[in-house]
């Protein structure tokens, strides 16, 4: 078993070169992917080992990158988008919205957009507007589109590789504060047994409340759970990984032992992810439930500045003090 | 105030075309059979590139049988709309050679990305032209099978085909399918009022910087919905190109022979590996812009009559009995079958059947969605639980 520790980053950027080695219909298409390797460098080195038709640098319009990977995958590719930040996927957004998500249902099942959309989303890494936005609300909403998002490297490296070889189209959301996170990565971990793309995963087994988390929140609410440990709660802590579709079978078995819920997510909470996994779990575990479902999140504000932002992104604090109230009913 | 703008005034409403200036100016184009049915050798574009056709005599008769057929096709399709069986239609009435010229001009692998009003090139691919109604009619979404015929989905949302066909096209370039005579070619379709749109001039950036064996063919039929092209630009369509750094040329797009032979020579140019062009088909929207609206509200008669005289059709036909390519007898036959394939189209229409409700949860996803499964099996559930329910 080939293992390795490499960031999340890292992971990525392996996950890519070895779905160009495995496809040769696979593209990567972005602003700066090519030379640069991404402003993050998640595709340093591929345009050089797979030249510039595999790995092509576009103009500077998102649109353009996202229409034109449409009719590159009606051409038989399948293309992976990168989009530079969040806050610039919305040029893009009504080719996502109005075409790669629904020329499959509008061909009646004749055409498929195999598409990924790489997105590094989310804050807290100090950066100014339109740089850390959460819009996975906005993708989710959308039929014929699916949205996951990764927590740790090994997932990175699977989960990249296998939105790439799926033939539904993807957004797939990158948690940009974690990309220099470091973990162990199994190299020859199989990209369809162990965890299909669109499966959520327990990552804390407990028994007193379950916490519901995706993407840079994972991480916070581990340690969240180590805290409450030390106060005597065992949180448990299940990583969604898919926002759409939900895989919602873990969190109703949890919860329906636990009897808690606490969703937290860094999106504003109005409309969010959360209110969808609350009115769910409440629907399918009423009567197991102690105490209503609460929300962790950002506020319903722009994101704000870089030098206050920590007071919007949902902290270990904010975690554990949600956790208690649930206790408090 | 704008010439041909409906205005109100008693000014206004002496205004002609002819009297345009500014963006619908430069009435330069590419022309090769007069609205007087007289034939023009060869034309001359902006770049000096020369333009002729050499047709048999069949061959301009299929092009009359052609653009009789989809504007017969076009009116029942109307007519149906006005009787409640159509949702909605686009009609291409006055489009027909611009549809029709550059339809036929495309190979067999070429690859055309439409709008929701090319049914003239629909019919030009071989596909069956009931397909669009069903889309009208609000039975499914459109029944084609966009690789089988090389005839997109109508793409709905103003110009974002543009950049579908730009990518199309660049695949092409990958697959190593220009250079050669049997290359391979895009053409995207999009209409005057699509050259605003973001995507569009995003597309025109792109197929020139991947030099993308792509041909721009804008339908412009003088309004987007009520807005005369004075809203929509300041420059002929065309000249764009020349700033995006490909060539423009703009054609008569009433003449089926120019509309033929400009589009011929820019996808052959395109499938050599010389990169995109733009066609500014210059033509005009003889009815609606689709059913539901009211072309009288913001265009005036004299205007509308102005570019009858111009009719796409009837130049044929007077040149085809000048030059006793055909004869009455011929002329009577296209006419009976225009309006046999327009019965039997009727007939199709009023047989089409709804849906089953529950096919609505079908193709969301290649690979489904367990969410969306629950959802469908608790709507058949629910639809099963009415009384005598055949579901």
């Amino acid at each position: 078993m080939a293992t390795e520790t490499l960031t999340i980053g890292k992971a990525l950027n392996t996950g890519l070169r070895r779905a160009l080695e495995n496809d040769p219909k696979v593209i990567i298409m972005g602003e700066d992917v090519g030379k640069l390797g991404g402003v993050f460098r998640i595709t340093d080195g591929l345009q050089k080992d797979f030249g510039d038709q595999r790995v092509i640098d576009t103009p500077l319009a998102e649109s353009g990158i996202i229409g034109t990977a449409v009719g590159l995958a009606i051409r038989g590719y399948r293309p992976v988008c990168e989009i530079q930040f969040d806050g610039f996927v919305y040029p893009a957004y009504d080719q996502i919205v109005s075409q790669v998500a629904k020329m499959h249902y509008r061909s009646g099942g004749r055409l498929s957009i195999p598409m990924v959309i790489r997105i590094p989303f989310g804050g807290g890494i100090g950066a100014v507007e339109h740089h850390s936005e959460s819009p996975e609300a906005y993708f989710a909403h959308t039929a014929g589109l699916k949205v996951v998002t990764c927590s740790n490297p090994q997932d990175a490296y699977v989960m990249i590789q296998q939105a790439i070889a799926s033939d539904d189209p993807i957004v797939f959301l990158e948690p940009k504060r974690r990309y220099w996170e470091k973990g162990q990565v199994d190299l020859d971990a199989p990209l369809s047994d162990a965890y299909p793309l669109h499966s959520a995963r327990v990552v804390r087994p407990g028994t007193d409340a379950t916490v519901l988390a995706y993407g840079p929140m994972v991480r916070t609410c581990l340690e969240a759970a180590t805290a409450a440990a030390e106060d005597g709660r065992e949180l448990e802590v299940i990583d969604l990984r898919s926002l759409s579709p939900l895989d919602l079978t873990a969190a109703y078995e949890s919860v329906k032992r636990t009897g808690r819920a606490v969703v937290v997510h860094e999106a504003p909470s109005n409309i969010g992810l959360g209110a969808e996994l609350a009115a769910r779990i409440t629907e399918e575990c009423f009567y197991s439930l102690e105490s209503p479902v609460l929300r962790v999140t950002g506020f319903d504000i722009p994101y704000p500045a870089a030098r206050v932002e920590e007071e919007f992104l949902p902290d270990l604090d904010r975690v554990l003090d949600a956790v208690d109230r649930t206790f408090g009913w | 105030m704008a010439k041909g703008d409906p205005g109100g005034t008693t000014r206004s409403r002496r205004a002609t075309p002819r009297s345009r200036k500014g963006a619908a100016g430069d009435p330069a184009l590419v022309q090769l059979l007069t609205p007087e049915g007289e034939r023009i050798d060869s034309a001359t574009g902006p770049d000096g590139t020369e333009y002729r056709v050499d047709f048999t005599d069949e061959e301009y008769r299929g092009l009359y049988r052609d653009l009789v057929l989809v504007r017969k096709l076009d009116a029942e399709a109307t007519a149906l709309q006005r009787q409640g069986e159509l949702g909605l239609w686009a009609s291409l009435l006055g489009q027909e050679a611009a549809q029709v010229g550059s339809g036929r001009a495309l190979r067999t692998q070429d690859m055309a990305f439409p709008t929701y009003r090319e049914h003239g090139v629909l019919y030009c691919r071989g596909i069956d032209p009931i397909m669009p109604l069903g889309l009208f009619r609000g039975v499914d979404q459109g029944g084609w099978d966009p690789n089988e015929f090389k005839f997109n989905m109508y793409t709905i949302v103003i110009g974002a085909q543009t950049l579908h066909a730009t990518g199309y096209a660049m695949g092409i370039t990958i697959d190593g399918k220009t250079g050669t005579d049997d290359g391979e070619a895009a053409i995207a379709y999009f209409g005057d009022g699509a050259t605003s749109q973001g995507d569009v001039n995003e597309a025109f950036v792109w197929a020139s910087v991947f030099n993308a064996p792509l041909v721009f063919f804008c339908q412009n039929n003088q309004y987007a919905i009520s807005e005369p092209l004075e809203r929509q630009t300041r420059v002929p369509l065309y000249q764009r190109a020349a700033g995006f750094g490909f060539p423009g040329v703009r054609v008569d797009g009433n003449d089926v022979l120019a509309t033929y032979a400009v589009t011929r020579t820019a996808l052959d140019n395109a499938r050599l590996g010389q990169g995109p062009s733009l066609i500014e088909a210059y033509t005009y929207r003889m009815g609606a812009h689709t059913t539901s609206d009211d072309p009288t509200r913001y265009r005036i008669a004299s205007e509308v009559e102005a570019w009858q005289a111009k009719d796409p059709i009837a130049r044929v036909k007077v040149f085809l009995e000048k030059q006793k390519i055909a004869d009455a007898d011929f002329f009577a036959e296209i006419d009976e079958q225009a309006r046999r394939e327009s019965v039997h189209l009727r007939e199709r229409v009023l047989a089409m059947p709804d849906p089953e409700p529950v096919t609505m949860f079908d193709h969301v996803y290649p690979n489904g969605s367990p969410l969306l499964d629950e959802q469908r099996a608790k709507f058949s559930r629910y639809m099963e639980s009415f009384e005598g329910s055949a579901h």
